[in-house]
C-alpha cells in the first residue's frame, strides 16, 4: 500500500515539474485553456448579477426615476450645445496643425469591458475582463476608465484577457508629475504599491528633482515607456520622502482609480 | 461511494476556485482573500486515498494557477506535501475531533501560501510582499483553518441526502419484556 503511496506521488511529483518548466508561451496557452473551463460559471455569475440589477432597478421608486430623467435632459442639452462649438475647435485644431506640421493624433477608439474575475493570489494584482482576441483585444494595451489610468492586458484568449493593475511590479508606468499650471516639474516610475494592503497609493521612484515635487500635484503617464499614450490621469502627489539614505526620493500618489471597486473598463484600441 | 467522494470534492475545488476569483467581499473588507483548498486537502486526506489526494492537488492547482498570476504548477505542489503528509500519519490522527480539523486546517492553511510564495521567488517572480502579507498570511491561516470541520459537516450532510438513513436499534427487545404483576 506504501509502495503505492510513492509511486503515484512520485508520478505527481514528475507532472508537476513537467508543468513548472513549461516554456512560458505553452504555459501561457495550457492557462487560457484551463481558464476556459470557468466561462460557464463565469457567465452565469454575470447573468445572476444582471438579474440582481434589474430587481434592484424594479424596486426604485418612480420619483426617483423621474428625477433622474430630468437631470440627464438637462446634462444632455448643455451636452448639445457645447458640441457644435468642440466640433468647430477641433476642425480649427486639425488645420492649425496641418498648416504647423503637427503630426494628427488618431482618434480616441476604446471598447468597454466588464471585469469578471480577480485574481484568487493575494500577492499580485490582475483582474479578467470579458474580451479577447475576437474583439481585437492583443498583449500590452492601455486599459483605464474615466477617471484614469487603470493598467495593461497581460494575456488575452479568444473570450477574455488579463489585465494587470497599476502597482504590480510587472507593470511599471512611466510617469510625469505636472504642477497646477500644467508644466512637467517631474518624471519617476510607477512600479510598486505603496502598501500591500492597500490599493490606493503606489509609489512613484526616480525622480530626478524631487524638491520640486509638492503634495496635490497631477500624476500623469509620459510616452517614455512605448506602453501608454502620454497624458493619462494617474493621480495626485500625496508625499514625497527621501529613501536609501536621503540618496533618492520616492514619492506616494494616491490612485485616480479605485483599483478595489472596479466593475467596468475601457481597453484603448491601437 | 469512494469514487463519488472524489468527484464531490474535485466539483468543490472547481466552485472553490471560480468562488476566490469572483467574490471579492472578504479581500475588500479585510485586505485578504482567503484560499479555500488547503482546507479542502486536509478534508480529502482525512476521508478519501492517495489517488483522490493527487487529483485534487494537480487539478485544484492547475485551476488555481489558470486563473492567478502564478507560474503554473506552483500551487500544486503544497496541496501535494500536505495532502501526502496527512495521509503518511492517518492512522495516528483522531479524524473524527474538531480540534484535530482546526489544528490540520491551521497547520495546512498556514503552510500552503509560505511554500507558493517560496516557489515563485525560486522562479524569479515578483509578488507584491511587504508588512501587510504577515496580516494577510495571519488571516488566511485563522480562516482557511476554521474552514475544516465546515467542510466535513457540509460533506456529512450531503453523504446524510444522499445515502441510505441508517437504522438506529433501539436496545428494547419486545421478546425480552418482563411482565410484572399478577397474572
Amino acid at each position: 500500500m506504501k509502495r503505492r503511496h510513492y509511486l503515484l506521488l512520485a508520478v505527481v511529483v514528475v507532472l508537476t515539474l513537467v508543468i513548472l518548466n513549461l516554456s512560458p508561451r505553452t504555459a501561457t496557452q495550457f492557462k487560457l485553456a484551463l481558464g476556459s473551463l470557468f466561462l460557464p460559471l463565469f457567465g452565469l455569475a454575470g447573468s445572476g448579477q444582471q438579474v440582481a440589477e434589474k430587481a434592484g432597478n424594479a424596486v426604485v421608486p418612480r420619483k426617483d426615476l423621474l428625477k433622474q430623467i430630468e437631470q440627464l435632459r438637462r446634462e444632455n442639452a448643455e451636452l448639445k450645445v457645447q458640441l457644435p462649438r468642440l466640433a468647430e475647435l477641433e476642425r480649427q485644431n486639425a488645420h492649425l496643425s496641418a498648416q504647423v506640421g503637427f503630426k494628427q493624433s488618431s482618434r480616441l477608439n476604446i471598447k468597454l469591458a466588464r471585469i469578471i474575475a480577480r485574481d484568487p493570489a493575494n500577492w499580485w494584482r490582475n483582474v479578467q475582463i470579458d474580451l479577447g482576441k475576437r474583439d481585437g483585444l492583443r498583449v500590452d494595451l492601455p486599459v483605464r476608465t474615466a477617471e484614469g489610468l487603470v493598467g495593461r492586458v497581460s494575456e488575452v484568449s479568444e473570450t477574455r484577457a488579463r489585465v494587470v493593475l497599476l502597482g504590480d511590479p510587472t507593470c511599471p508606468v512611466s510617469a510625469t508629475v505636472r504642477d497646477a499650471l500644467n508644466n512637467v516639474v517631474d518624471q519617476g516610475v510607477i512600479k510598486s504599491p505603496a502598501a500591500v494592503l492597500d490599493e490606493i497609493f503606489v509609489e512613484l521612484n526616480f525622480l530626478r528633482n524631487a524638491t520640486a515635487v509638492k503634495p496635490g500635484q497631477l500624476v500623469v503617464t509620459s510616452d517614455e515607456g512605448g506602453l501608454f499614450p502620454k497624458g493619462i490621469r494617474i493621480g495626485e502627489i500625496v508625499d514625497v520622502r527621501p529613501v536609501d539614505f536621503g540618496l533618492v526620493h520616492v514619492a506616494r500618489v494616491k490612485l485616480a482609480v479605485r483599483m478595489n471597486a472596479l466593475d467596468d473598463v475601457w481597453v484603448m484600441m491601437p | 461511494m469512494s469514487a463519488l467522494n472524489t468527484l464531490f470534492i474535485l466539483a468543490l475545488a472547481f466552485v472553490a476556485v471560480f468562488v476566490e476569483s469572483s467574490f471579492g467581499g472578504l479581500r475588500r473588507l479585510i485586505g485578504v482573500q482567503i484560499d479555500l483548498l488547503p482546507a479542502l486537502m486536509v478534508y480529502a486526506s482525512l476521508s478519501s486515498g492517495m489517488v483522490t489526494v493527487s487529483l485534487l492537488a494537480v487539478c485544484g492547482g492547475l485551476w488555481f494557477d489558470a486563473l492567478s498570476a502564478n507560474r503554473l504548477g506552483v500551487s500544486i505542489v503544497p496541496l501535494l506535501v500536505i495532502g501526502f503528509a496527512i495521509q503518511q500519519f492517518r492512522h495516528l490522527i483522531l479524524r473524527q475531533e474538531t480540534y484535530t480539523h482546526l489544528v490540520l486546517g491551521f497547520a495546512a492553511s498556514g503552510f500552503a501560501p509560505l511554500l507558493a510564495l517560496a516557489i515563485i521567488l525560486s522562479y524569479g517572480g515578483e509578488p507584491i510582499l511587504g508588512w501587510g502579507t504577515l496580516w494577510q498570511w495571519f488571516a488566511m491561516t485563522v480562516l482557511g483553518g476554521l474552514l475544516v470541520p465546515v467542510y466535513f459537516q457540509l460533506f456529512n450532510r450531503v453523504y446524510r441526502v444522499l445515502g441510505y438513513e441508517r437504522v438506529i436499534e433501539s436496545t428494547y427487545r419486545a421478546d425480552r419484556e418482563i411482565a410484572r404483576g399478577r397474572s
